[in-house]
C-alpha cells in the first residue's frame, strides 16, 4: 500500500525541509532585479576594458557564440520547472548535425533532410519521455544513457568523417546577421523562440499546469492536468529545438563533424539555473533565463575581448551558480552554522511535521 | 438480552510460510542484481573472446584494466556519494587540475619523490571535496547545483593554471610513466592496487557504523536524522573523499597519459563515471549499492569500448551501445521492482483474507 | 491517510462519565459485576486478558492535564492518562478528540502548552524524539519509516551496530541479537531480509524490536491495526502480550473496540480533546464506550426541507479493487447530499479517488448521468461534471507554492482562456469573484495560499471545483483541521449547493457532520459498504457501531 517512489528529479536531489515552502514571488523578483544588475555590471566591464565591446560586431559574435546554447536553454526551463531534466540535449544536436551531414553527403535535398532530422528529433524527445513518463524512471539517469545513446547515433552515422561542403546560402548564417544587421540568426531564432516560450510559460493553460506540476506533482494530478501528456510533450519539444540548435551550430561552422556539441549539456543547465529556475521544479520565469543568457555570454565574450583566457569564463559563471542556490536560503544558512557551533542537542526535526495547519 | 461485548468472528492462526516465500522473493531479486552485472560482463568477454579470441590475450586484458583503472577508482568516490542521494559533477575538473598540478610538480621540484606527489594530488582532491561538502551538508543545498558550479570554477582555475602549457612526458621521472606498464604476474599492478582501494572501500561501506549510515541517509533521510545519525557529518565524510580519490585518480591519469593540459579527462568524464555507477547496480536515489558493482560498471563500460575495437566493428558504436546498457540496466531495475511491489501486495492480501 | 486532525473545540464536554478507578459508568444489567472482574485463564471467549496488571502503584508514565492548542485550535485541551507497567492501555476516541496530539505530545514531537508529564515518578520535559526515546517511551507509528534498502537487522541497529575488534560491525552478532529480539516478541521474522516491500505489519514488528533494543519501558502503537490482516493483528497482540510480561507499558490506540476488548486491560476515553473516561476495562461494554466517545447532545441539523432528489448523477456498481474495496455499489442523485463515514482505514477515500479516475479498479462500473467514466481518467470525470475535493488539503488539494488565484483557477484553465491565452486578470476576476462568493479571507489574490488559515484554504480548494459547474461534487473531509465558525459556513455551503441541484458525495469521519448534513448515511468497514441509513433514522451510535463491526442493537 505504500505509494510508487516519486521519480521526479526533486526526489534525486534531497530537498531539505522547508526548502521549498520558501516561496515567496518577491524572492524571485529579487533574483531577477540582482541578476539583471549583474548583466548591466558585465556589460560596463565589458566596456571599460575594451572598446570593442558594445560595437555592432561583438554583439553579432556574442549572438553567434551563444546562440545555441540559448536556444536550447528555452525548452529545458520548462522541463526543469515542470521537475524533470534533460541531459541528452546536447547529444541530440550532435546527433541532428550528423545527420545533417551524412544526408548531404549523399546528396538529399536539403528540405527533405530537415524533415528527416525533425522527426528524429521527435522520436529522440518521445524516447525520453516515454521512458520517464510510462516507466516511471528517473529523468536524470534516463538522460544520461540517452547522452551517451544519441550521442553514439551521431557517432555512427557520421563516423570519422567531416563534411563541409555546405552551400553557401546556409552556412551563411556564420558570417552575416539576419537581414544583413548585427543580430546573428541564431541569435534572431532565439528572440523569437523566447517570446513564443515566454507566452507558454507565462499565459497558457499548459505553462500554468508545468508550474503545478514542478511545484506539487499530486496537486495537479487531483486537478485533473495531465502530467504524463503534458512532460512528454516537453520532452519532444526538446528533441525539436535541440536537433533545430545543432542545424544551426552546422550552419555556422560549416561543418559536421561527431563532435558537435560535446559536452554542452552542462552549460545550458547552467544557464537556466543561472537564471534562477529552481532545480526542484515549480520556480523560474523566461525573463530570468534571458537575463542567464546574456550573463553567460556576456562574461564570455568580455573575458575574450580582454584577451584574458576567455573559458576562465566558467570561473564567474561557476560563481553565479552558487551566489543562485545560496542566497535564498541564506537565513537558513547563518542558522545552521550557529546551531553546529553550538553543538546543542539535536532541534525536534519537522520530519513528523505539525499537526495543524 | 444480547451479550453488549460483541465479538469480532474469531481470528485465523498466525500464517508464517507466507512471509517466508515474500523473503525468499525479495532476497532472489537482490541477489540477482548484484551478480547480474557479474554475469553481464562475462557473456560479454565469452561472446567476444569467441568471436575473437585475441580479445582475451594477455595484452589485451592487462589494457583493459588499465584503461579502466581510474574510472573504477573515481567511481567508488562517486558511490560512496551517490548512496546518500547527492551526486557530484565535479570529479572531472578535480581530476583535470590534480593531474596537472601533481605531475607538473615533477618539472619544478627535481627528484620529488613519487609518493609525495600522490600526497598532494590527494591533498587537492581533499580540499575541493571538502568545499563540496561543507556546502551541501551545512547550506542544505542541492548537491547537483553545487558541484555543477565547482565543476565550472574548478575548471576556470584549471585553465587558468595551465594556461598555454601542459606537461610533457619528457618531464616525468621514468618511474612514474612506468606505473602503468608494471606488472605482477601478467597483472597490471595499477589495476592491483585500484582493486585494492576499492576493496577498502567497499569494506568500510560494508562494515563499519558510519559507512552503514551513508546507506542510512540515502535510503530515508529524515528517519536517519530521527535515528541520531549525524547527517551532515557523514555527507561532508562522503564528498571529500569522493573529491580526494578525484585527485588520486588525477595523478594516475598523468601516469598513463603522461601529457597533460586542460583536456585532461575527457568530457564527459563525470557523466561516464556516474553511468558507470548506475550500471554497477547503485541507485541514483541512493540507499543501495555497492561499490564493487560500481566497479564493475566501470570494467563493463571500459570492456566494452576495447571489444568493438577488437571485433572490427568501428568503436564509434561504444557510446551508443554504453548509452543504452544504462537504460537497460535502470529499466530493468524498475521493472523489477514494480513486479516485486505487485508480487509482495498480491501475497499480503491473500494472507488477510 | 488518516490522521484525527479535525475538531470541534465548540462543544463542551457533557461532563466526564467516571474518573480513574471509579467504575461511574452504569454497568450493563447483563454482566454480572461480581464476577466479571475475575480473570481466569482461557474463559470467556471475548476475552478480558488473563493478567498481571500492577494496578495502581506508580505509573511507568503519568500525563496530567496536558493542553496544546495549534493556533486557534486546541487539538488537546485537558489530557491525563496514566500508564502502569505490564499493561496494555487502551485509548479510544473518534478523530478529532485528540489521541494523535496525544501521541505526538508523548513522543517528544510536541512540547504541551501547560500540565505535565512523569516519568517513572520524576517529572521530566521531552524537548525532542530523541529525548522521548532516552526517556524510554517508544512510539510505534501506524506508517512506520525504516529504511527500506536496509535488512531488518540493520534497521534496528542503525547506529548501534554491535562491534568487534578493530570497531567493525559484527553482522554476525548484530543478526543474533535482532534474531534473539523477534524470539522475544515472539515472532518469525529473517533478521536479513532487506526491508524493502515488507508488509506495514512486519515493518511495526520491526520498530518494537527496535524500541525493544533501546530498553524502552512505554511503548504507544498508534492505531497499529488499521492496515493489518486479521491474522496479522493476532501476531501484533501476541507482540503485545509479550511486551506486557516484560513489565512494559503499553499504550494502545484503536478504533476498534473488538480489539481493545481483547488485549486491553484498562482504557481511556477521550472527547473533544479531554479525557472523558479513564478506568480498568472490566465491567465495561462496548456501548459504554461508544457513548462515552460520543456522548453529547446532539446539534441541531442542519434545516431540511430541500427538495426530494431529481434525477441519478452518480451511480456506482460493483466497483471492486483488489485488497482496497469490495462490491461497493450506490448512487447519489442530484441534490442529495449522501454521506459516506466509516473508520479510517476502511477504504472510504479509496473508493472516491476510483470514481474520480486517480486511482483505477479491478471490476464495477462509475456512470455519472448515464455517461460511463472511463477507468483511471480525471480528465473523463471531470469532463462529465465531477469535481474531487481531496482529503489532503496540502498535499492533494492545493500547490501550497502558488498563489491562491492560481490555485483556484487551476482546475478551470481551459475554461479561463481567450485565444488559447490566459492572463492574470482573468485568473483575478475569476478568483475574486468567488473570494466574496465564499467569504474567504485573505490579504492579496496572489498571496501564496500557504499564508491562509486552513479553514480559508479549504474554501480555495471549494472554489477551484465550484468554478466549473460541477454536477457530482466529491468532498473528502470537507472540514478537517478548520475552525468552528467556518466548518458552519462549508457546511451551510454545500447545503446550498445541494439546493441547487449538485450532487454531493461526501467522506467524513466526523459523525456529528454526517449526521448534520447527509440525507443519506453509507457506512463502510475494512471495505465493504455495512450499513445505510436515512437522516431521520440515524444516530452516532448506529453508525459508529456499524463502523466498528458492533452487531446491531435494537434502537434505543
Amino acid at each position: 500500500m505504500q505509494p510508487d517512489r516519486d521519480t521526479s528529479l526533486a526526489a534525486t536531489v534531497d530537498a531539505p525541509p522547508g526548502w521549498r515552502s520558501r516561496f515567496d514571488s518577491r524572492n524571485m523578483l529579487r533574483w531577477e532585479t540582482g541578476l539583471a544588475v549583474v548583466v548591466i555590471a558585465i556589460g560596463i566591464l565589458g566596456v571599460s576594458t575594451s572598446s570593442e565591446f558594445l560595437t555592432g560586431n561583438n554583439i553579432f559574435n556574442l549572438g553567434l557564440q551563444s546562440g545555441e546554447i540559448a536556444i536550447m536553454a528555452l525548452p529545458m526551463t520548462l522541463i526543469i520547472i515542470s521537475g524533470e531534466i534533460d541531459l541528452s540535449v546536447a547529444s541530440i544536436m550532435g546527433m541532428s548535425s550528423a545527420e545533417l551531414g551524412y544526408l548531404w553527403g549523399k546528396h538529399w535535398p536539403m528540405l527533405v533532410i530537415f524533415l528527416v532530422i525533425l522527426l528524429v528529433g521527435v522520436l529522440a524527445g518521445a524516447i525520453n519521455g516515454l521512458l520517464i513518463t510510462r516507466l516511471g524512471l528517473p529523468s536524470l539517469a534516463v538522460t544520461i544513457g540517452t547522452l551517451g545513446l544519441y550521442r553514439g547515433v551521431a557517432n555512427i552515422i557520421l563516423g570519422p568523417n567531416t563534411i563541409s561542403n555546405f552551400p553557401a546560402s546556409y552556412a551563411n548564417i556564420g558570417v552575416t546577421g539576419v537581414f544583413n544587421s548585427n543580430v546573428s540568426f541564431s541569435a534572431a531564432v532565439f528572440i523569437v523562440l523566447a517570446v513564443i516560450f515566454g507566452v507558454v510559460l507565462h499565459f497558457t493553460p499548459a505553462g500554468r499546469s508545468i508550474y503545478a506540476m514542478g511545484a506539487s506533482p499530486e496537486a495537479a494530478m487531483f486537478a485533473g492536468i495531465r502530467v504524463k501528456r503534458i512532460k512528454t510533450l516537453l520532452y519532444i519539444a526538446s528533441g525539436v529545438i535541440c536537433s533545430l540548435a545543432g542545424v544551426l551550430l552546422t550552419f555556422r561552422l560549416s561543418t559536421s563533424v561527431n563532435s558537435n556539441g560535446l559536452g554542452l549539456e552542462l552549460d545550458v543547465v547552467a544557464v537556466v539555473l543561472l537564471g534562477g529556475v529552481s532545480i526542484f521544479g515549480g520556480k523560474g520565469t523566461i525573463v530570468g533565463v534571458v537575463l542567464g543568457v546574456l550573463a553567460f555570454a556576456g562574461i564570455q565574450n568580455a573575458l575574450l575581448l580582454t584577451n584574458f583566457n576567455q573559458e576562465a569564463a566558467s570561473i564567474p559563471v561557476g560563481g553565479l551558480l552558487l551566489i543562485s542556490v545560496f542566497v535564498p536560503n541564506l537565513a537558513t544558512l547563518t542558522g545552521r552554522i550557529r546551531s553546529v557551533i553550538a553543538r546543542r542537542g539535536k532541534a525536534a526535526p519537522s520530519a513528523i511535521g505539525t499537526a495543524h495547519d | 438480552m444480547s451479550d453488549a461485548r460483541t465479538l469480532a468472528p474469531p481470528r485465523e492462526p498466525s500464517d508464517a510460510p507466507a512471509e517466508a516465500g515474500s523473503r525468499r522473493l525479495t532476497e532472489r531479486v537482490f541477489r540477482v542484481r548484484e551478480t547480474g552485472i557479474i554475469v553481464v560482463l562475462g557473456l560479454f568477454v565469452l561472446v567476444t573472446a569467441v568471436i575473437q579470441p585475441r580479445f582475451v590475450s594477455s595484452s589485451n586484458i592487462q589494457f583493459i584494466l588499465v584503461n579502466t583503472a581510474v574510472y573504477a577508482l573515481v567511481a567508488l568516490g562517486e558511490t560512496m556519494v551517490i548512496i546518500t542521494r547527492n551526486v557530484d559533477l565535479s570529479v572531472q575538473s578535480v581530476l583535470a587540475l590534480s593531474a596537472y598540478l601533481s605531475a607538473g610538480l615533477f618539472g619544478h621540484v627535481h627528484g620529488i619523490p613519487i609518493p609525495v606527489v600522490f600526497a598532494v594530488g590527494l591533498g587537492i582532491g581533499l580540499a575541493f571535496g571538502a568545499a563540496n561538502g561543507l556546502m551541501v551538508s551545512l547550506g542544505r543545498v542541492p548537491s547537483l547545483v553545487v558541484t555543477l558550479a565547482t565543476l565550472y570554477i574548478i575548471q576556470g582555475i584549471d585553465i587558468l593554471v595551465v594556461g598555454g602549457n601542459e606537461v610533457v612526458a619528457s618531464s616525468l621521472p621514468a618511474g612514474f610513466v612506468d606505473i602503468p606498464n608494471v606488472t605482477i604476474f601478467g597483472i597490471p599492478w595499477l589495476a592491483i592496487a585500484v582493486a585494492a582501494v576499492i576493496g577498502a572501500g567497499a569494506y568500510y561501506l560494508r562494515s563499519f557504523r558510519s559507512g552503514r549510515e551513508l546507506y542510512a541517509i540515502g535510503s530515508n533521510p529524515d528517519g536517519a536524522r530521527l535515528a541520531g545519525v549525524p547527517v551532515a557529518r557523514r555527507v561532508f565524510t562522503a564528498f571529500t573523499l569522493c573529491g580526494g580519490i578525484a585527485g588520486v585518480g588525477g595523478v594516475l591519469w598523468a601516469a598513463q597519459y603522461q601529457t597533460i593540459n586542460t583536456s585532461a579527462g575527457g568530457t564527459n568524464f563525470s557523466l561516464i563515471v556516474i553511468a558507470s555507477v548506475v550500471v554497477g547496480g547503485v541507485a541514483i536515489f541512493g540507499g543501495s549499492g555497492s561499490a564493487v558493482g560500481a566497479a564493475i560498471g566501470a570494467l563493463l563500460l571500459g570492456t566494452i569500448n576495447v571489444a568493438l575495437d577488437v571485433l572490427g566493428i568501428s568503436d564509434f558504436w561504444d557510446q551508443a551501445i554504453a548509452g543504452f546498457l544504462l537504460l537497460l540496466a535502470i529499466t530493468l531495475d524498475r521493472g523489477i521492482s514494480v513486479r516485486l511491489a505487485a508480487a509482495l501486495r498480491k501475497r499480503s492480501a491473500r494472507d488477510a483474507t | 491517510m488518516g490522521g484525527e486532525k479535525s475538531m470541534d473545540p465548540g462543544r463542551g464536554a457533557d461532563g466526564r462519565i467516571g474518573g480513574p478507578g471509579q467504575g461511574a459508568a452504569p454497568p450493563n444489567p447483563a454482566t454480572n459485576p461480581a464476577t466479571a472482574p475475575e480473570r481466569s485463564a482461557g474463559q470467556a471467549p471475548s476475552g478480558h486478558e488473563p493478567g498481571t496488571s500492577h494496578g495502581p502503584g506508580t505509573p511507568q508514565l503519568s500525563l496530567r492535564h496536558a493542553a496544546k492548542t495549534f493556533g486557534a485550535v486546541h487539538a488537546v485541551a485537558d489530557a491525563s492518562i496514566d500508564l502502569y507497567g505490564g499493561e496494555v492501555h487502551g485509548l479510544v476516541g473518534e478523530n478529532g478528540a485528540g489521541k494523535s496530539t496525544l501521541v505526538k505530545i508523548l513522543a517528544g514531537v510536541h512540547r504541551p502548552d501547560s500540565g505535565e508529564l512523569l516519568v517513572g515518578n520524576v517529572p521530566t520535559v521531552l524537548h525532542s524524539p530523541a529525548a522521548a526515546q532516552d526517556a524510554g517511551i517508544a512510539v510505534i507509528y501506524q506508517e512506520p519509516t525504516l529504511f527500506p534498502d536496509l535488512t531488518a537487522a540493520e534497521n534496528i541497529f542503525m547506529g548501534r551496530q554491535p562491534l568487534r575488534r578493530g570497531r567493525r560491525i559484527d553482522a554476525r552478532q548484530m543478526r543474533e541479537q535482532a534474531r534473539d529480539l523477534f524470539e522475544r516478541l515472539g515472532v518469525r521474522l529473517d533478521p536479513g531480509r532487506i526491508c524493502r516491500g515488507l508488509s506495514i505489519a512486519d515493518q511495526q514488528i520491526i520498530e518494537i524490536a527496535k524500541a525493544l533494543s533501546l530498553e524502552a519501558k512505554i511503548i504507544v502503537m498508534d492505531e497499529p491495526t488499521a492496515a493489518l490482516s486479521a491474522a496479522e493483528v493476532n501476531r501484533l497482540f501476541d507482540v503485545a502480550r509479550t511486551l506486557r510480561a516484560s513489565g512494559a507499558a503499553v499504550l494502545f490506540i484503536s478504533h476498534r473496540l473488538e480489539e481493545v476488548f481483547e488485549i486491553c486491560q484498562r482504557v481511556t476515553v477521550m472527547r473533544d480533546g479531554r479525557q472523558v473516561l479513564s478506568r480498568e476495562l472490566a465491567g465495561l461494554t462496548a456501548d459504554d464506550l461508544v457513548r462515552a466517545m460520543v456522548g453529547r447532545k446532539l446539534d441541531e441539523r442542519v434545516a431540511g426541507g430541500r427538495a426530494a432528489p431529481g434525477e441519478m448523477v452518480l451511480k456506482v456498481e460493483r466497483l471492486t479493487r483488489e485488497g482496497v474495496f469490495t462490491d461497493i455499489s450506490f448512487d447519489v442523485r442530484a441534490g442529495e447530499i449522501v454521506a459516506l463515514s466509516g473508520l479510517v482505514g476502511s477504504g472510504r477515500s479509496e473508493v472516491a479517488r476510483a470514481i474520480f479516475g486517480i486511482d483505477g479498479y479491478d471490476a464495477g462500473s462509475v456512470t455519472v448521468r448515464s455517461r460511463p467514466l472511463r477507468k483511471s481518467s480525471p480528465t473523463s470525470a471531470m469532463a462529465a461534471g465531477v469535481g474531487f475535493v481531496p482529503e489532503d488539503r496540502r498535499q492533494q488539494g492545493l500547490v501550497m507554492d502558488m498563489s491562491v488565484q492560481q490555485n483556484m483557477a487551476l482546475a478551470s484553465l481551459g475554461r479561463l482562456r481567450h485565444a488559447g491565452l490566459i492572463s492574470g486578470k482573468s485568473e483575478r476576476d475569476f478568483a475574486a469573484d468567488w473570494a466574496l462568493k465564499l467569504r474567504i479571507k485573505l490579504g492579496r489574490l496572489t498571496d501564496p495560499v500557504s499564508q491562509l488559515s486552513g479553514g480559508n484554504q479549504q474554501k480555495v480548494v471549494l472554489a477551484k471545483w465550484l468554478g466549473r459547474n460541477p454536477s457530482l461534487l466529491i468532498v473528502d473531509e470537507p472540514t478537517r483541521g478548520i475552525d468552528i465558525a467556518t466548518k458552519a459556513e462549508v457546511h451551510r455551503l454545500l447545503s446550498e449547493l445541494a439546493g441547487n441541484g449538485v450532487a454531493i458525495l461526501m467522506i467524513s469521519s466526523e459523525l456529528p457532520e454526517v449526521l448534520r448534513v447527509g440525507d443519506r448515511i453509507l457506512v463502510m468497514r475494512e471495505g465493504r459498504l455495512v450499513g445505510e441509513y436515512a437522516r431521520s433514522d440515524a444516530s452516532e451510535e448506529k453508525i459508529m457501531s456499524a463502523a466498528t463491526g458492533q452487531l446491531q442493537e435494537q434502537a434505543q
